[in-house]
């Protein structure tokens, strides 16, 4: 698997991310791309880190979404690549039109950093199939702007689609129906608020988010490699 | 941040301590929730981790808050760089934000008596922006890397004029600037306003001549603003030129090195003798269930959780022990060490007895540091003070330097850096003497990581070190009589090192499964403090009096051990008691020597009052 982390003026959890990918999947290749990268097509898997991209001026996210590889990553997402956002990466992709939704400022209006009870939705995505129904994670949140809201209908079809992912134990940002992520109708673009990359070692407080990157690794495998 | 990453080293930690006035009025909560919320937004956004510090409340900070901030940094010792402006004919050359008005004369408004006028000079505040702060960082490690690069600073204070005055002087030389060509976000700005400015995020480089490019592709890459102002000269003159004027020509050693020394006159205050003449005594206490929770709803005392919550502190993916501990530990990736890191300073104890407080406040950092499996290696101070003119103020500066300087050498930690803020006073009234001590430590194994949290039932609880009588500055003075005065309780660096040693020893060895030192309300409030948000209690036995519950005496230290290295951590440390253990079953209970219990509480009452505390406060809109 060659994996794609995508690095635009103001990420933050791009090294962090870089070694959730390289350090506990065994992807042959993981790279860091500017936002100035035309093409992102040679990556099996693309990643998007959080953090404050372009400062979160105007909105989070609402820059970002133009940078030049944005256009890449939507024809790959077309073309049923795995596109994995979290925190400002999943803000990013709703700009994008890729994912439904969007985040308002947290309930409180303050930012938050805590590690959360988070509850797996549905395990039959590429990004959960290590994981079972009804397991709960524990993973730190890191946002200001987490709030997930959208129309009855978009919540509807989300609920219809299982397109659900996660969802916080308790209420903790005021999002609707407590989701904390979600996957496009395709299942091949995941947005999520909560860190797993910050949840791969237990001396660091938790490894909850191991299965997420191996599970994405399983996936591109069963698709790629041939087994006698 | 800036001082660091000019340096050449990538920031990996932020600390903080902040004094604030009690929460009882809208002004003072305003401040804090926006003081907190402003630490968050910058620290947050560029993705350098918030991972401890203190706050304190006071009635003496009521009109001048402080806020001290730390930075840690790592650096590889071949790309150390030096603020210089060496090489007569290099290009001096600016790097990072625009220059506008904001902040002319920060400096001088930061070191000057707040009064109604105060008000009125807010555009002496500097206005940052840290998304332009990440791209100054991320473009300045790449610069750092450049063989062409000669010298690099920040313009912090008194901006353009301290950082080219200050890199002209280390290296011997002059500079030559054309302001013209001085990226600025305003018009019409003078050459005063330009050499004066405090903009923030902006860096002052000088490179080699020929090799200007290479600074500008990698600025460019960033998109930040560059542009070659000046040269270095042999004529050791600072010498401005404003369109085609020569508008400044200064010597650069009259800007930096011919500073005029004042002789202050210092005088002890006549309240200093008068109370270490009378010492104070707690009243009779006779429900010692409500004195314990009293205390822990003391802001000083109660869980910083509302604040730390707001930090960012696990971005970078290095922090093992969290805000909330002695000291935060962060690894450092690839090796088997980790460094610890806390910020202290009791001003309450300075207030009464300055030499003695300034002991105290490096002792206490240094003991954050050990509980928490490091060696102390250096430690930053924030000096904050109130009218050094007023010769009493400078007796408290005097005399608590003079402690702190004693209690760094005995405990090997040299100062290497640090700042100071004086003319803490509104109307005429000066803070408490506030040094603030910032320490780090180095965890040699990452196997001897200790956090303050007990670990399990069953564990043994040990007490090293005594209490005292003596009450001056306690957290129960100031709630019984809510103000100080008295005996501050002694310290003895010899005591205190040896203590320290003992103690990393033994955590070393590996018997040792949580440690805590001993700071305000004393025993009691460190013993509950190690089951804080557990599942878990304890049961101890201590003589029912204040002087062992609630004296704040230093040099102390309470312990968890697995009951079968009982033996082995007696050995190592035949000092220590054990005055009791840790249960499942989450209460707090304290016995007599009878076997009677005055203090007994659930663990999740204690934990729910100590949490509360500080939210409850902000809620109330008295």
């Amino acid at each position: 698997m060659k994996a794609a982390v995508i690095v635009f003026p103001g990420s933050n959890c791009d090294t962090d991310m870089f070694h959730a990918v390289k350090d506990f999947t065994a992807a042959e290749v993981v790279e860091f791309v500017p936002h100035t990268a035309n093409s992102v097509a040679d990556y099996d898997a693309i990643f998007i880190p959080g953090g404050f991209s372009y400062g979160d001026y105007l909105r989070t996210g609402a820059i970002a979404r133009f940078a030049p590889v944005m256009k890449s990553v939507s024809k790959e997402a077309a073309k049923g690549k795995t596109i994995v956002g979290v925190c400002n990466g999943f803000q990013i992709l709703q700009e994008a039109g890729l994912l439904p939704g969007a985040m308002k400022r947290n309930k409180d209006l303050k930012f938050i950093c805590r590690t959360v009870g988070l509850k797996i939705e549905n395990h039959n995505t590429r990004f959960t199939s290590e994981y079972a129904k009804g397991d709960v994670l524990q993973v730190p949140i890191a946002h200001g702007e987490g709030n997930f809201e959208c129309d009855d209908e978009a919540l509807q079809k989300l609920h219809d689609n299982n397109q659900i992912v996660f969802t916080y134990v308790n209420d903790v940002n005021g999002s609707k129906s407590q989701i904390a992520g979600i996957q496009n109708e395709e299942g091949n673009v995941l947005g999520m608020m909560p860190h797993p990359e910050r949840a791969m070692e237990a001396w660091l407080g938790s490894e909850d988010g191991r299965q997420l990157f191996t599970s994405v690794y399983r996936h591109w495998r069963e698709m790629n490699v041939v087994t006698n | 941040m800036r001082d660091v990453f000019s340096m050449g080293a990538r920031p990996i930690a932020l600390l903080n301590s902040l004094r604030f006035g009690p929460l009882d009025t809208p002004r003072v909560r305003y401040l804090f929730e926006e003081v907190v919320a402003g630490i968050a937004g910058y620290g947050n956004c560029v993705g350098v981790p918030t991972v401890g510090g203190e706050v304190q409340f006071d009635r003496s900070y009521d009109g001048n808050p402080l806020v001290n901030a730390m930075c840690v940094g790592l650096i590889d010792h071949s790309n150390l760089q030096k603020g210089v402006a060496a090489g007569v004919g290099n290009t001096v050359m600016y790097v990072g934000a625009s220059t506008g008005r904001d902040g002319i004369h920060g400096a001088t408004f930061a070191s000057e008596e707040l009064n109604e006028e105060s008000q009125a000079k807010r555009p002496s505040v500097q206005v940052g922006d840290p998304f332009t702060e990440k791209r100054v960082l991320e473009a300045c490690l790449e610069l750092v890397e450049l063989e062409s690069l000669v010298g690099i600073q920040d313009m912090g204070a008194a901006g353009l004029t301290s950082s080219s005055a200050e890199m002209a002087s280390k290296a011997g030389s002059g500079i030559n600037m054309n302001l013209n060509l001085v990226p600025q976000r305003e018009t019409n700005m003078t050459p005063y306003e330009m050499m004066l400015s405090e903009s923030q995020e902006r860096m002052l480089l000088v490179v080699k001549k020929g090799h200007e490019s290479e600074i500008e592709e990698i600025c460019e890459k960033w998109d930040l603003d560059v542009a070659s102002i000046g040269e270095v000269t042999d004529d050791r003159n600072l010498t401005l030129y404003f369109d085609g004027q020569v508008v400044a020509d200064v010597p650069v050693t009259a800007l930096t090195d011919d500073a005029p020394v004042y002789e202050v006159e210092s005088i002890e205050p006549v309240s200093f003798k008068e109370n270490q003449a009378k010492d104070w005594k707690p009243a009779s206490i006779t429900d010692y269930n409500e004195t314990l929770k009293d205390l822990l709803q003391r802001p000083t005392i109660a869980s910083k959780e509302w604040v730390y919550d707001q930090y960012d502190h696990m971005v970078q993916t290095n922090t093992v022990v969290v805000p909330g501990s002695d000291a935060a530990v962060l690894r450092i990736r690839g090796t088997k060490k980790a460094l610890a890191m806390t910020m202290d300073g009791n001003s309450r104890y300075i207030k009464l007895d300055p030499e003695n407080g300034g002991k105290l406040a490096v002792a206490e950092a240094a003991r954050n540091i050990v509980c928490s499996g490091a060696k102390p290696l250096a430690l930053t101070d924030c000096l904050n003070y109130g009218s050094p003119e007023q010769p009493n103020i400078y007796w408290q500066m005097k005399e608590s330097t003079k402690g702190m300087s004693d209690a760094c050498r005995t405990l090997s930690t040299p100062v290497i850096s640090g700042n100071v803020s004086l003319y803490n006073e509104t109307s005429g009234e000066a803070i408490y003497p506030t040094p603030i001590i910032g320490m780090v430590g180095l965890v040699e194994d990452t196997a001897h990581i200790t956090m303050q949290q007990a670990k399990q039932a069953g564990d043994l609880v040990y007490v090293l070190g005594e209490g005292s009588a003596h009450f001056g500055g306690s957290e129960l003075q100031l709630m019984q009589d809510d103000e100080i005065s008295g005996i501050v309780p002694k310290i003895d660096l010899d005591v205190e090192a040896s203590r320290q040693q003992l103690v990393l020893r033994t955590i070393q060895a590996g018997v040792v499964q949580s440690a805590h030192d001993l700071a305000e309300g004393g025993l009691a409030v460190a013993l509950t403090e190690k089951v804080m948000g557990t599942s878990l209690g304890l049961t101890v036995t201590l003589s029912k009096d204040a002087n062992t519950l609630f004296s704040e005496a230093p040099s102390r230290y309470v312990f968890t051990v697995k009951a079968s290295d009982a033996d082995q951590f007696e050995s190592l440390m035949p000092e220590a008691r054990a005055i009791g253990h840790i249960t499942d079953d989450a209460q707090v209970i304290v016995n007599d020597d009878y076997g009677q219990s005055y203090i007994n509480a659930s663990t999740e009452e204690l934990t729910r009052i100590w949490k509360g505390a500080i939210p409850c406060l902000l809620k109330s809109k008295a």
